[in-house]
């Protein structure tokens, strides 16, 4: 038999008492006596790098350093400790909780099959040294970074966005950066390709995917409303009683108040 | 548009009398028309997932090229853009040049979800409906389509096409364009 719950005001009792799953912290150990892992931090130490934290998370050691020693640091993790491949190199945006960026190297040490990530955290008007000379895949990591946190590189040979155009506005990979684009970037390709002019006759862009404009007669059929292809949408009007929009108006923007990023850009 | 019933007179004709020569008269929009709606060259032109539904239609099994569909490596040898995939709005400067470059008359086939409205990529970086970009003939739906409704659209495309004079400057323009 199933197990009784008492059913009495059970409508007023909320289901979900954990209503918004709070992930686990994954936990951080203490870095074994003996281990590899400790001649890797006993190591960094001996060469003069100042260690914040050292711990294991998930089997894998991570040791935050500070980001002025991140090119000394990794000499030593390569050359010393067979660190040999960096498989990541990017940052992660604590701007809002800490004003600063988390710059992070997975590293792997395929002798010893360990991976080990140098963590260390930069404000946000800082920049950082490029570890290009020591890890070649940084040359395109740090680009990436650049292209999508605005982090500056000091030093590299050829710092330019990667995966956005070069003329783009802003760094989407922030977190104050919105999911749907700014301002520049929904008219990017009409400004780029007819200019700003044609905003107007292209309008903005419609984002919310059910949209469906109901006296549209050339680009959508009306299921049971049949109507000659192009006909007259203010006869369709007449004929029929109009219904409000149904979709939501979350998503669209009112770009006719003009903003005051749109006044500089003019 | 011409009625349908003056199209085209086929006469009965006596070989002995007229030299052995079948005549058939027809207008010169419905024979222009029957030439260019029998021969549509797209650009081979993937953007993403949709560009292997494309590749499958030309190959063997669904064989566009009885339909005289032949897939074109050139702009200036294409009659049909096929936007097949997702376009980024980085990608958009170089999709309008190769529709330039085409030689008029051209049309434009958007082929899935992300062509039409930017489908699922409801992001910054992706343009929302290639309609921003180019002025488009047919809009077919699907992720992927499969390729019948590739070849469908085609056929949709001839209709129009054979619908429409076959003075390019007559046929109502497309919004922008």
């Amino acid at each position: 038999m199933r197990r009784y719950t008492p059913k009495d005001n059970v409508q007023a009792k909320a289901k979900y008492t954990d209503r918004f799953w709070v992930a686990p912290r994954v936990p951080h150990e203490e870095v074994e006596e003996g281990s590899f892992f400790a001649s890797v931090v006993d190591e960094l130490k001996n060469s003069g790098i100042e260690i914040l934290d050292s711990y294991i998370e998930l089997g894998q050691l991570v040791v935050k350093i500070k980001p002025e020693q991140n090119v000394d640091a990794l000499k030593v993790m390569k050359e010393k400790k067979c660190f040999k491949m960096c498989s990541e190199l990017s940052a992660v945006d604590y701007l809002a909780q800490d004003g600063e960026f988390e710059i992070f190297y997975q590293l792997l040490n395929l002798d010893e099959a360990k991976r080990a990530r140098v963590i260390t955290r930069i404000k946000k008007d800082e920049s950082i040294e490029t570890v290009e000379n020591i890890y070649r895949m940084a040359n395109f990591a740090e680009r990436e970074m650049f292209d999508m946190f605005g982090i500056y590189v000091n030093n590299h040979s050829y710092l330019k966005r990667i995966l956005m155009p070069d003329d783009w506005e802003g760094h989407p990979l922030l977190k104050t950066y919105p999911l749907q684009g700014d301002e520049a970037a929904s008219w990017y390709e009409v400004d780029k390709i007819f200019g700003k002019e044609y905003r107007d006759i292209i309008g903005p862009e419609l984002r919310d995917p059910a949209r469906i404009d109901r006296y549209d007669t050339q680009r959508f059929a009306r299921v049971g409303k049949e109507v000659p292809f192009g006909a007259d949408p203010e006869l369709i009007e007449k004929t029929e009683t109009p219904i409000e929009d149904r979709y939501s108006k979350t998503f669209l923007t009112d770009y006719t108040k003009g903003s005051k990023e749109l006044e500089n850009r003019r | 548009m011409e009625k349908r019933s003056v199209r085209m007179a086929q006469h009965q004709v006596n070989y002995a009398s007229s030299a052995g020569l079948p005549v058939a008269l027809t207008t010169a929009d419905h024979l222009i028309n029957w030439g260019r709606s029998n021969s549509l060259w797209p650009l081979t032109y993937g953007l993403a997932c949709c560009a292997i539904e494309m590749m499958a239609s030309g190959a063997s099994r669904f064989d566009f090229d009885r339909m005289g569909v032949i897939f074109r490596a050139s702009p200036r040898q294409a009659d049909v853009m096929i936007l097949a995939g997702t376009l980024t709005k980085k990608h958009a400067e170089f999709t309008r040049r190769l529709y330039d470059q085409m030689a008029e008359p051209k049309w434009v086939i958007s082929m899935g979800s992300c062509a039409n409205t930017g489908g699922m990529f409801n992001t910054y970086s992706i343009v929302q409906g290639v309609d921003r970009i180019v002025p488009v003939d047919i809009y077919l739906p699907g992720c992927a389509p499969r390729p019948e409704t590739l070849q469908y659209a085609m056929m949709m495309l001839q209709k129009k096409i054979r619908r429409e004079s076959a003075n390019m400057n007559k046929n109502k323009k497309q919004r922008f364009i």
